[in-house]
């Protein structure tokens, strides 16, 4: 059975595990802990359609498994794709009387921010726009992991990965990310979120709504990638909740364009307090750091204006 | 697209009387019933000339309520293919159709739906790839799909294009098969030619063509849960891969009796190849597609002339019956094969010609052999060539010289037996 009540504490997470152990995930893997309590709310009767990437190919080595859902891994860019000819094919069934019409499975699609921003961008607009009853589950690690740590259009301003190297005359990601949020905005669905495995009960909650909601939902939910990130794998949750406390990170859902932000954060951490946790920052001047807490300093402002409220203070050293 | 020519009841001895009408039908127009009285659970549709009728008569096949079926108006050929396997795994008699470019851009999701063994069923009206771009017909985009595991049935007129179909969704679905199957039909020449159709109607092919057989599964299923399309590191990919070599080896045993029940149940009968007055021929052409029906035009012609010509017609070019060309080329004097394709820098251009040299090599037979490309982006072929390119092997065969190289055929200003000198 699918989480049906709503998430107020940890509490109300369900106890049963239904994302196997065995994995080759790495330890301190944010998508791991975001697997598991993904599987917590969508229970037993949700069909999985995976894009390529980290979770793929660590969860699923022949003859194991970690998924106790039915599962289907095709390729890097066509999770949308995949998700909608399973709900197709199962509104179709339905219609027919092959399978019971009351019976409710849903479809969840989940890829990492390459298979999503990037090469996947496209069957996910075409899989939103249709209107596809799917809900659509983004880890993002924000760089190209499961390769080694490759620049993607989700990696933020400054950091280093191995396209993006820290150079004599480039010093790592020039561009910040991609606002996929706008992008899922733009195709006017029924219910987007974002999430952090820092706040499980946030997390878990906006799961659920998703999974409860008729038509596309997507969650969008930052994932920390201990060797990507270079940070020390106890540090995975630390990081994640400082993303949020900078206002690197804000936690928000939209229902029907409605945006609303669920965790507020009146006394903003200045952004050196993620960086500095992560070797992938570790190369920025005062002078790039500046650069980036004025970037984060618009984007809260204009994450308040959206929602019509201080949601977001400001920054307390 | 279609009009009734008249009310037919045919009176042939044994068969079943099913042939309700004679209607006039384009190649798109009959893949389209095809589809429709499959009963097809769901359809991915994308726009690609010279296909796209396919599509639009799909889509006006469920809005009047006469197929229930989702139709995914996908945004691109390689998530249309994506969703169909993906249907497939749910459970879904699932179909697509693609030209070309729209194949190519599908193509690494050819090998993945045969890889997972799922049974979705295809038409492809054969269109030439880019570039430049072009949109008539040749046999590039099919041949290009060689290599990726599915059953590939070729069409020679219109009523094939339908009965290919039918037979399709039986062959994929069954449960020692589960493979994808692709019908071709030769862009605009079959999918664009109004010719006489005899559509079986939905329950005939409900019953030549059962949905969801016994045996058959859906392979996502909640009660059921499995892991499909894995990991398959070094220990255990290549034994994946030897199951797929076998499944559509085998397959041929599905094929062959599909078509002999098809025969006996409709009158008319499909093998692995079609034998065209093979029984005293001494010069052979193989060729496939509507193609086919000019060789024959040319056979016809040579008759009259007393020249003993007869030509192979392939239609299942995946399996690719290897056993039964051979046995049809035993006893000719000469061979050579025609065809749309061209395999750029082989051993030998026309792709064709290297399978069935291949397959009579490993026999012990070898004689006088030559190949021709001729059609490339929709050039016609005249009959008049066909005889000249069987002129051009009886000089061979009596000439007994070795041709190493393909005869490209009718490339202005350019003498086809130049390309022997280079």
């Amino acid at each position: 059975m699918a989480l049906s009540k709503p998430v107020r504490t940890i509490w109300d997470i369900p106890r049963e595990e239904r994302f196997a152990p065995g994995h080759t995930m790495c330890q301190g893997c944010g998508a791991a802990i975001i697997m598991r309590h993904l599987t917590k709310v969508i229970g037993k009767d949700a069909i999985i359609v995976q894009a390529t990437g980290c979770v793929e190919v660590t969860t699923t080595a022949f003859p194991r498994t970690s998924w106790l859902n039915p599962w289907l891994h095709l390729a890097f860019e066509n999770a949308g794709a995949g998700a909608s000819g399973v709900e197709a094919a199962l509104k179709a069934l339905k219609r027919k009387g092959v399978i019971d019409p009351n019976r409710k499975i849903k479809v969840v699609a989940i890829a990492g921010d390459g298979g999503t921003f990037d090469i996947g961008l496209q069957s996910l607009s075409g899989m939103l726009e249709r209107g596809h009853n799917v809900m659509y589950v983004v880890y993002d690690n924000e760089a190209y992991m499961n390769t080694g740590i490759q620049r993607s259009g989700a990696t933020p301003l400054g950091a280093w990965t191995t396209t993006t190297p820290v150079g004599k005359k480039m010093r790592g990601e020039l561009r910040p990310k991609k606002d996929l949020i706008g992008i899922a905005l733009a195709h006017r669905i029924p219910y987007i979120a974002t999430a952090s495995p820092a706040y499980p009960t946030d997390m878990v909650e906006k799961l659920r709504k998703a999974y409860e909601t008729e038509g596309p939902s997507l969650v969008h939910i930052i994932s920390p990638c201990t060797p990507g990130w270079r940070i020390r794998n106890e540090d995975t949750i630390k990081v994640a909740r400082l993303a949020v406390l900078t206002g690197m990170w804000v936690l928000l859902e939209i229902v029907n364009g409605k945006p609303r932000v669920t965790v507020k954060v009146p006394k903003r951490k200045p952004v050196r307090e993620y960086l500095k946790l992560q070797g992938r920052f570790r190369h920025l001047t005062d002078e790039e750091i500046a650069r980036i807490q004025k970037m984060v300093d618009e984007y809260v402002e204009e994450i308040n204006r959206w929602v019509g409220e201080q949601a977001i203070g400001p920054v307390e050293e | 697209m279609s009009l009734t020519l008249e009310k037919k009841e045919e009176k042939k001895e044994g068969l079943k009387q099913v042939i309700g009408r004679r209607i006039a039908a384009t190649g798109n127009y009959a893949a389209a019933l095809a589809v429709r009285d499959a009963d097809i659970d769901v359809a991915a549709i994308y726009p690609i000339t010279p296909q796209v009728q396919i599509a639009e008569k799909i889509a006006e096949f469920v809005a009047d309520g006469e197929l229930d079926a989702e139709v995914i108006h996908v945004e691109g050929e390689h998530s249309a293919l994506s969703a169909v396997v993906a249907a497939a795994a749910t459970g879904a008699r699932a179909f697509t159709a693609t030209s070309s470019q729209g194949l190519e851009y599908m193509h690494e999701i050819l090998y993945i739906a045969s890889s997972l063994r799922q049974p979705v069923v295809m038409a492809l009206a054969t269109r030439a790839l880019s570039a430049p771009i072009n949109i008539w017909n040749d046999y590039a985009d099919a041949f290009g799909m060689r290599e990726t595991g599915w059953i590939m049935l070729f069409s020679e007129n219109v009523q094939e294009v339908y009965d290919n179909l039918v037979q399709a969704f039986r062959i994929a679905e069954h449960p020692d098969v589960l493979l994808p199957v692709v019908v071709t039909l030769d862009g605009y020449i079959l999918s664009h030619t109004v010719e006489p159709l005899e559509p079986l109607g939905r329950e005939e092919v409900l019953s030549f063509a059962p949905k969801r057989p016994r045996g058959y599964r859906p392979v996502l299923d909640p009660d059921y849960p499995i892991t499909v399309g894995t990991l398959g590191t070094p220990h255990w990919y290549y034994e994946a891969k030897y199951q797929q070599v076998v499944a559509l080896r085998e397959s041929k045993r599905v094929i062959e009796e599909a078509g002999r029940e098809f025969g006996k149940k409709y009158g008319r009968e499909y093998g692995l190849i079609e034998k065209y007055m093979m029984d005293d021929a001494e010069l052979a052409f193989v060729s496939l597609g509507a193609t086919a029906s000019l060789v024959k035009a040319a056979v016809d012609r040579l008759r009259k002339e007393g020249v003993k010509a007869g030509m192979i017609k392939i239609r299942v070019l995946r399996p690719f019956p290897a056993d039964e060309i051979a046995e049809a080329l035993e006893n000719v004097e000469a061979w050579a094969t025609l065809n749309r394709a061209i395999s750029y820098g082989a051993a030998i251009e026309e792709p064709l010609f290297t399978e069935i040299a291949a397959a009579l090599a490993v026999r012990g037979i070898v004689k006088p052999m030559a190949s021709f490309v001729h059609g490339m982006g929709g050039r016609d072929i005249f009959v008049r060539e066909i005889v000249e390119m069987y002129k051009k092997l009886d000089e061979i065969r009596r000439s007994g010289r070795r041709v190493k190289r393909t005869y490209f055929w009718g490339v202005k200003g350019h003498d086809p037996e130049e390309d022997q000198a280079m």
